[in-house]
């Protein structure tokens, strides 16, 4: 499979008044087409700038980024993005905020036909009959599943997701983690999820790059391998909390306080 | 139905008790009315000059309405420069604040000299003067606390500048340009009766109070007083309406 999105040896700092502050240091990451790759790390790691240099939005001072074969020097139509903060348009309604998009990609698609796309996604996160609907009379969970719609409406090949559901109730997070699974079913798109959050990762991802602490480099890579599309009930199988506790004692060593000697316990 | 009634009614009912304890306290003090007029004089002073009250009127209204278009079309471009530019936030901040600190009454004299006899031109511009500030400043902070978030949706599909001004920055801005507005509007009045008070032979509700004022007349100068407030009440509630157009999406439902 050819890599999607491709991050060689990507070095970055942010000028601060005190000199320049390394957050990224020779990153490497490949995420194959049709794959999910979540990146987890400790707080503040960078892991917010890699998105923003996906994006096009940044430049990394050093190393490439690479998406479907073209190296990305500015901002792609290609992209979807959604945040922690859903950022949905407060004066649209919520079928105008998924068209928006579109209005930018598309402008001479036909209004009905921005209009029924909107609607068949809206429908596939349980969104129908909320198309008029203003953000503020949404619950937080439904608000995030428009945001994800308006990130992938105009088919985007890579979707960075930049902790989409951190800020959501841990019920509600598990109802669109399982959202997310169905959008993969039916739309092929190629994700990078940003998260705090170890069984998300492990749930969503077929990939879960751990990042050392700052300035970021990739410190460990698991390979998840359950199969899809998965139920929660996954998350309690062996394998699973296998892998839970390996990422666990990963995240522990990037903290810089790695565990005890293993016989300790 | 019996809302929509609720909302006109309400306000109506406290204007009139606020004239009936107007009336009472005038009477009950037994204060002439050069000391305070009572609405039971100022009515037939309204009777006795209506066809300059609504000449004047109409004069006040006009260059209010200029001068606060005027404030409108600069305070709004100022605001976006200062919202998008750090450094032109800077330059222009300690400007804007020194200039919104001058007395605009020291201003009048000094633009009755600069443009001696055009009289339009010297209200509307003190009209101006006085209401642009706090449309300048809603402008510049509405766009420069924009989260980087709202801009990067559409930056990263390769929007320009000006569409996410247009899509995203401009729409955001308006309940904070509409709450500068309002501030605006009542200034604006203030700048527009500041030159018409004080420049000879001047036109305008302004040129009518010191009329009254000259002629001894306090009837006429109450009544000038309440036609301004009523103008302002006007022009506010048209304010009202329009940003309940553009901006009513910022309402929430109470409770």
């Amino acid at each position: 499979m050819t890599k999607l999105i491709d991050i060689k040896g990507v070095t970055h700092a942010y000028k601060t008044a005190s000199g320049p502050l390394p957050v990224l240091r020779d990153l490497n990451i490949a995420v194959p087409e049709g794959a999910f790759t979540a990146v987890v790390g400790p707080s503040g790691c960078g892991k917010s700038t890699l998105t923003r240099l996906i994006a096009g939005l940044m430049h990394p001072d050093r190393g490439e980024v690479w998406l479907d074969g073209e190296r990305v020097k500015s901002p792609r139509r290609t992209v979807g993005m959604a945040f922690q903060n859903p950022v949905l348009l407060e004066w649209r309604t919520i079928l105008q905020n998924v068209i928006l998009p579109l209005e930018i990609v598309a402008p001479t698609m036909p209004k009905a036909r921005r209009i029924a796309r909107a609607e068949e996604l809206l429908a596939l996160v349980g969104l129908s009959g909320f198309e008029d609907k203003r953000p503020s009379e949404l619950s937080g969970g439904m608000r995030q599943r428009a945001s994800l719609c308006r990130a992938i409406v105009h088919r985007p090949d890579v979707l960075i997701l930049d902790e989409p559901f951190g800020a959501l109730d841990a019920f509600t997070r598990e109802d669109l983690w399982q959202t997310m699974h169905a959008l993969r079913a039916e739309e092929p798109f190629t994700s990078l999820l940003i998260t705090h959050d170890l069984r998300e990762s492990v749930f969503l991802a077929d990939e879960v790059v751990v990042l050392s602490g700052r300035p970021a480099t990739t410190q460990y890579v698991l390979d998840v391998d359950l199969p899809g599309p998965r139920e929660l009930e996954v998350l309690y199988t062996p394998k699973a909390v296998d892998y839970l506790a390996t990422l666990r004692r990963q995240i522990q060593i990037a903290q810089g306080r790695a565990p005890a000697s293993q016989g300790a316990a | 139905m019996r809302r929509n009634l609720g909302r006109i009614a309400v306000p109506l009912i406290a204007v009139a008790l606020f004239l009936a304890f107007w009336e009472w306290i005038v009477w009950v003090n037994g204060w002439p009315n050069y000391k305070m007029a009572s609405p039971s004089d100022i009515v037939p002073a309204f009777w006795k000059f209506r066809g300059l009250f609504f000449e004047y009127g109409w004069q006040t209204l006009w260059r209010t309405v200029v001068g606060l278009l005027l404030a409108v079309v600069v305070g709004t471009f100022l605001g976006m420069i200062m919202g998008f530019s750090r450094l032109m936030r800077d330059a222009l901040y300690p400007l804007l604040v020194g200039f919104n600190a001058i007395p605009k009454a020291t201003v009048v004299p000094i633009l009755a000299l600069m443009f001696v006899g055009q009289h339009n031109l010297n209200t509307i511009l003190i009209a101006f003067m006085i209401s642009f500030f706090p449309i300048a400043v809603s402008v510049s902070i509405g766009l420069s606390t924009l989260e980087p978030e709202y801009r990067d949706i559409l930056r990263s599909l390769g929007a320009s500048q000006f569409t996410v001004f247009r899509k995203i920055a401009l729409p955001k801005t308006l309940p904070e340009f509409f709450g500068a507005l309002k501030v605006a509007v009542t200034l604006a009045f203030i700048g527009t009766n500041l030159m018409e008070i004080v420049s000879p032979h001047g036109r305008g509700l302004g040129a009518l109070f010191d009329s009254g004022k000259i002629s001894a007349d306090y009837p006429l100068m109450f009544a000038v007083l309440l036609a301004l407030a009523f103008l302002g009440i006007v022009l506010y509630y048209i304010v009202v309406v329009l940003e309940k157009i553009f901006a009513g999406w910022a309402e929430r439902a109470p409770g």
